[in-house]
């Protein structure tokens, strides 16, 4: 008889996996849907989107080439700061023309090629400043889909991302190591370049 | 009735993965349009011209044949500034001679692999971000209508920077005499065939 209810209840389970799984989600023009509700759509924005992405990753490195202190910084200040960006963003109503991405781009790759030393209190300036901008932007583009949840993924995400990304860099040892993260950080840079150029070509 | 219990829960879930697999995707408009083309024509570009594929993997050659810090400034320089090159032909910046001058790079830095010619870093650095400019120019600036420029650009560096990879791989041949001639021979056959871009840069 025990058995039975769980067999049914399987049957049960099933039927309702099922079902939920054919519910049809809400069309989003240019966001990613992962259809597993807001949070995983933020996380999925924040992984696809390499204008979010690239600059994320070589903040994460940069940090990474700084040392413990700054990486620690990074790693609670850039994810709440691209948060509170993007709460500024969600309430905003226009978008900003110029392309300050590709600015961050060709910031922080120059300053991972660079392997630029600064101040503590500089480097957390930058975290936030990257942090904030990426953030704002990333606001207004979830403003039409997952919104503050959405937001909540993003920071999450990005947590975990700077956590690996940082350690990983923090625990090379040997010297070409450290040039290849160099010249990742020169292509980051390039890439900054072009973007710029394409925008005032009207292609970016 | 375990068995026949088995079975059913193997049906069920059997049944709730069919199900997900017809699960009917979202409407997504205009999304993600040409982008990963994008990303595939830049990577591809690079590798569509002999003469850039000769002088970037040169780059990398020259690179480690002059050693530490050459072996990375030299391919930290040249994306950088080949981007710089890129940015003028994007912005409408004209620039004579981009044939010639691409023929001449494979000239010149096929000449210097070949003689281990080892100036002053900055004057190796110089030379190949001078070239770098008309690489960028030429190659940078193609981007097919509908992609996206930020992925044809990751592409495209991305490219760039794994034909200096190989050169610098080849270049580890370096430590070796029979190496070092094998790499002296390669570097007169990229400044001969650098001549054979310059006559049809010219003709």
């Amino acid at each position: 008889m025990k058995r039975s209810l769980l067999h049914n209840l399987r049957i049960l389970l099933g039927a309702a996996l099922s079902a939920a799984l054919l519910q049809p989600s809400e069309a989003a023009a240019h966001l990613v849907t992962t259809g597993m509700g807001p949070v995983y759509d933020g996380i999925g924005h924040l992984l696809l989107t390499p204008e979010d992405l690239v600059p994320a990753l070589a903040m994460s490195l940069y940090a990474g080439m700084r040392g413990r202190a700054p990486g620690r910084r990074a790693l609670f200040l850039f994810p709440l700061a691209w948060l509170l960006g993007g709460f500024a963003g969600l309430s905003a109503s226009g978008t900003p023309t110029f392309p300050l991405p590709a600015i961050s781009f060709l910031l922080l790759g120059a300053l991972i090629a660079a392997d630029l030393r600064m101040p503590d209190n500089i480097f957390t300036v930058l975290a936030l400043a990257v942090g904030i901008m990426h953030g704002f932007f990333n606001g207004i583009a979830l403003k039409a889909g997952p919104s503050g949840l959405g937001l909540l993924g993003i920071m999450a995400a990005l947590f975990v991302l700077v956590a690996i990304v940082s350690a990983f860099v923090l625990s090379l040892k040997p010297p070409w190591a450290r040039i290849a993260v160099r010249v990742a950080g020169s292509w980051v840079a390039a890439m900054g370049l072009l973007m710029i150029g394409w925008f005032f070509r009207g292609q970016g | 009735m375990e068995k026949y219990s088995g079975h059913m829960n193997f049906l069920t879930w059997g049944l709730a993965f069919a199900l997900y697999l017809a699960w009917p995707a979202s409407v997504l408009a205009h999304v993600e349009q040409g982008q990963a083309v994008g990303f595939i024509t830049g990577l591809e570009h690079p590798w569509s011209g002999l003469d850039h594929v000769l002088a970037m993997i040169a780059v990398g050659i020259w690179g480690a044949q002059l050693g530490n810090p050459a072996l990375w400034i030299l391919p930290v320089t040249f994306p950088m500034v080949m981007s710089l090159g890129a940015m003028m032909g994007l912005l409408g910046i004209p620039l004579p001679g981009i044939e010639i001058g691409i023929a001449v790079s494979a000239i010149l830095l096929g000449t210097m692999v070949l003689g281990e010619v080892k100036p002053k870093l900055y004057i190796a650095a110089v030379m190949v971000g001078f070239f770098a400019i008309f690489h960028g120019h030429a190659h940078g600036t193609e981007l097919p209508a509908g992609q996206s420029g930020l992925l044809y650009s990751m592409g495209f560096v991305i490219a760039t920077g794994v034909l200096h990879g190989i050169g610098i791989t080849i270049g580890l041949i370096h430590r070796w005499p029979a190496g070092k001639l094998a790499l002296r021979g390669a570097g007169a056959f990229i400044a001969a065939m650098g001549f054979v871009f310059l006559w049809q840069a010219v003709a």
